[in-house]
């Protein structure tokens, strides 16, 4: 009897040791993703400083290298994304909790969900090939057409239909990231009590009123951290957007000029590139890195508090 | 929210006014699932169409040809799965053991949840960052692209995922059970490893499952670290065909044939993707 305990006392040691071996590894991958990334890059960051901020200048033949277009093109058409996918997600995150019939809600539910698990190269293969080419024939002139004599807006949409570009990429982001933040915010429309919602109700709210000035105000900090998930997922997205940006290191004159992402400049340079070039593209990288995980970061604390609750896909 | 004469019917402007505030937002909220559900129809639509006629029994049986030449897509489908396989393999032991130390172990100290607020960060982590990293730590020292390297890719693409997932379904397991083993005399790790592990099971695996049906269809971790390779190769320390990677390559070129491939191989990486989804969502209902 004693030495099966004594067994167990030293299974449980190593077992408990190893547990937290593994532990301690997770922990410092993104450190050691941080690390590589910056010594990798460690030629660019030393040739070009800070400057490689904002130097627009992408220049393989004289080695000239800056971030400006990739930086523009990622937060511009992230935020594309988010212009488009916050409203629809708040829409069907009502329509999932608020106004489906209960035996509704599982299929339509997993049907959203199912944008989420389309591999990203597909949207980047049907954008290019069947998406593009309809919106280039159809929308993009009729647009064009429509917004030219509004002042902002017309410059906003103006320029050729080339059908690739800022827009297109950041419309189909915004398809890719809707189940993300559609489930954050239909996991906590479900958690708001439903004391708080009946006595809405009973005070003769309409279902709008109930959702926007009980249900929303309830879960808003939530709502913002689906919100900073989704934008975390588009900064990062590369082969959907590598198919459609257009890949010219040009800032966009309008949201329908072909330009660059972080991402998908990587994808299409990187294995050619050598020297110098390979170095500025490790920044790049390192500079997605960066932005992406305090975006994360950011979300993960607003979320934190509804962890359990939430479910394991996103 | 009333005025005075707050009668509510339908002769009263405000409650009018209220009630179509609310029927247009509910329609626009029906039409804004109308918008997500249309782009999915779409697309599968569109791989059914494009692809469905390109799906024949020699692409499981040829290589990839060279342009203009018939063919299969033989090398990438054994490559992905040799890749997805090496990298869940990797993956799921290293995941769970740093689950288990989340939920069984690390109740106090600052390691756990730390742990778990870096691995919730990694879990949305841009995946081509993850290729530079494999890129700058292992295929730059080494010298060449290799199948282990793109292993090495998916299995961090793995990790986070099975830590989540194990984490938080031993979290889910009543305290009463491990109390109980505890009480007639069983050491720790035997009830985590037969009490906790097994009532936590499916929870588990629908992780795992998740993790696969992810990284299958991942493209950008691995144009860095497998690369491709037009013939059929099982050496994993070489640059290895991958379905992802090909399809990315026979879209954008210029050949009809390479084309179709592109789309045969998209049909088939998407209905295993979302069949695996499926399963796993299946599997955890029970």
């Amino acid at each position: 009897m004693v030495t099966k305990t004594q067994s167990g006392g030293l299974m449980d040691v190593l077992f408990k040791n190893t547990t937290r071996v593994f532990a301690f590894l997770v922990f410092s991958l993104l450190a050691a993703i941080l690390v590589s990334l910056l010594y990798g890059s460690r030629e660019s960051i030393a040739q070009f400083g800070f400057h490689f901020l904002w130097l627009n200048d992408w220049n393989p033949v004289e080695n000239q290298y800056g971030a400006l277009v990739p930086i523009t093109g990622t937060l511009l058409t992230s935020f594309i994304a988010l212009i488009i996918a916050v409203p629809v997600s708040f829409g069907i995150a009502i329509f999932l909790t608020e106004l489906s019939p209960t035996w509704l809600r599982r299929p339509l539910g997993t049907a959203i969900e199912m944008l989420a698990a389309i591999p990203s190269i597909i949207y980047g293969m049907w954008g290019l090939f069947v998406f593009v080419p309809i919106f280039q024939a159809t929308v993009q002139p009729a647009l064009i057409d429509a917004l030219a004599p509004i002042p902002v807006l017309g410059q906003l949409f103006a320029g050729p239909p080339f059908g690739i570009g800022v827009f297109t990429a950041g419309l189909i982001l915004s398809i890719m990231v809707i189940p993300f933040i559609t489930a954050v915010m239909r996991d906590v429309f479900e958690l708001v009590p439903a004391m708080l919602k009946e006595s809405a109700y009973g005070l003769g709210g309409t279902t709008w009123e109930v959702v926007w000035k009980v249900v929303l105000p309830h879960t808003k900090n939530a709502v913002v951290g689906g919100v900073m998930l989704g934008l975390g997922r588009a900064l990062g997205e590369t082969m959907a957007v590598t198919f459609v940006i257009g890949n010219s290191f040009n800032l966009p004159q309008s949201l329908f000029s072909p330009s660059n992402s972080i991402a998908s400049a990587l994808a299409n340079e990187f294995n050619e590139a050598g020297g110098m070039q390979k170095s500025a593209l490790l920044e790049l990288g390192l500079i997605l890195f960066l932005i992406t995980t305090v975006v994360l970061a950011i979300s993960r604390l607003l979320l934190a508090h509804l962890r359990k609750s939430e479910g394991t896909t996103h | 929210m009333f005025n005075s004469n707050s009668v509510v019917t339908l002769s009263n402007p405000v409650y009018r006014r209220r009630r179509l505030v609310n029927r247009l937002m509910l329609t626009l909220a029906l039409a804004a699932l109308v918008f997500g559900l249309f782009w999915l129809f779409w697309i599968i639509f569109t791989l059914l169409e494009k692809g469905g006629g390109a799906l024949a029994l020699s692409l499981f049986t040829e290589s990839t040809p060279p342009p203009g030449g018939q063919g299969g897509l033989l090398n990438a489908i054994l490559g992905s799965v040799m890749m997805a396989a090496v990298g869940t393999l990797i993956g799921t032991p290293i995941g769970i053991l740093a689950g288990t130390y989340l939920a069984e172990y690390g109740r106090r100290g600052w390691l756990a949840p730390a742990t778990r607020f870096l691995n919730d960060v990694l879990l949305s982590a841009p995946s081509i960052v993850i290729g530079l990293f494999i890129y700058a730590a292992y295929v730059s020292q080494v010298g060449h692209y290799s199948g282990w390297a793109g292993s090495c890719a998916l299995a961090i693409l793995v990790i986070p995922v099975v830590v989540r997932s194990t984490d938080n379904m031993l979290s889910l397991v009543p305290n009463s059970l491990r109390e109980a083993a505890a009480a007639l005399g069983c050491p720790q790790w035997r009830v985590i490893f037969f009490i906790c592990y097994k009532a936590a099971r499916s929870g588990i695996i629908t992780g795992v499952l998740l993790a696969i049906a992810r990284i299958s269809g991942e493209t950008a971790p691995l144009l860095f670290t497998a690369l491709n390779n037009q013939f059929l190769s099982l050496n994993m320390n070489a640059p290895m065909a991958n379905l992802p990677v090909v399809i990315f390559q026979y879209a954008a070129s210029p050949f009809k044939d390479w084309n179709d491939l592109a789309w045969a191989g998209a049909v088939l990486i998407t209905l295993l993707v979302l069949g695996i989804n499926i399963l796993a969502r299946v599997l955890f209902r029970k």
